[in-house]
């Protein structure tokens, strides 16, 4: 089995109309520190092992249906787990 | 004329798009669940609007693999009118019919409300009817119709003249260029956010968007009834 965490988040070049109304609220709680707020979504997948390469298959899953790449940029990470 | 209104789990605008229609047009309209695997007896396509698959993932994203969407590509590639409105228009980007995407509405807001458009491009057939640079009034009600695309295709939309409507007085959603609508490179697919088909009356508040109903007819009949 694989797990396989995706981070979808906006393109650096598309504004992020949330990130900025969460970034306001943080300055208004006096936390300057903060100079961006990029807000994107998190997904959790078990894959069970086959023969196509999961790499090849959570690439394809991303571009097809999972982040709309006009918009978004995606990353993953794959860990091997032993099947419950 | 005979127009199928694609129904997806979640649309809530087919109603009034099949009522303005029959009721108002005075023309064919029928139903067709996502499920179904062919539009081949249909002359136009219609794409309502409301909340496909609760717009989990992102709005319009899941129908966009329905059944019948592959044959709305069919439909598109062989000429035939397809209109997107609202999330319809949202499915047309997603399946790619359309270049751009949407993103949250710059106020984070769902906005409801009688939005003023300016018809940029009066000769399509969608928009025949109505004078170039003519101002109508249509209702909007989104959280997701700020338009954006990437600098190159914004060149080729204005180019082609793809871009058919834009908001007028106000822009109530921060989208590019205040863009409302576009059509593909051919004419024949057009996505707006505003809803034509609530505004096909004046008891509701205005008959603006028959006109566009009135378009697709005309040219249609045009093109396919002889005349002696």
């Amino acid at each position: 089995m694989y797990k396989v965490k995706v981070y979808i988040t906006l393109r650096e070049s598309v504004l992020d109309p949330q990130g900025t109304a969460v970034q306001q609220s943080l300055h208004s709680m006096a936390y300057n520190e903060v100079k961006d707020v990029r807000i994107g979504k998190y997904l959790e997948l078990s894959l069970e092992k086959s023969d196509r390469d999961v790499d090849q298959v959570v690439k394809e899953m991303c571009e097809k249906l999972l982040a709309n790449t006009v918009i978004e940029d995606y990353r993953y990470e794959v860990e091997e787990v032993v099947a419950q | 004329m005979k127009f199928a209104v694609i129904v997806f789990p979640g649309s809530n605008c087919d109603s009034d798009m099949y009522h303005a229609i029959r009721d108002e047009l005075g023309e064919e309209a029928e139903f067709i669940w996502h499920t179904e695997k062919s539009l081949a007896s249909y002359d136009g396509i219609l794409l309502p609007g409301g909340f496909s698959y609760g717009d989990y993932l992102r709005s319009g994203a899941i129908a966009r693999f329905s059944n019948v969407m592959s044959e709305v590509i069919k439909a598109a590639e062989a000429g035939k009118p397809v209109l997107g409105v609202c999330n319809g228009f949202q499915i047309l980007l997603e399946a790619g019919l359309l270049p751009g995407a949407m993103r949250r509405n710059k106020d984070l807001k769902f906005i409801c409300r009688q939005q003023k458009l300016k018809v940029q491009n009066s000769r399509t057939l969608f928009t025949n009817a109505y004078e170039e640079g003519e101002v109508i009034s249509v209702p909007i009600a989104h959280g997701e119709g700020n338009y954006y695309c990437d600098e190159q295709t914004l060149e080729e939309l204005k180019q082609n003249n793809q871009i058919i409507f834009t908001y007028h007085g106000d822009n109530p959603n921060g989208s590019l260029e205040d863009i409302a609508g576009i059509t593909n490179k051919n004419g024949n697919v057009l996505g707006m956010m505003p809803h034509p088909e609530r505004a096909v009356d004046s008891l509701l508040g205005s008959a603006d968007g028959l006109k566009l109903f009135q378009s697709i007819v005309k040219s249609w009949r045009e093109s396919h009834v002889v005349t002696a």
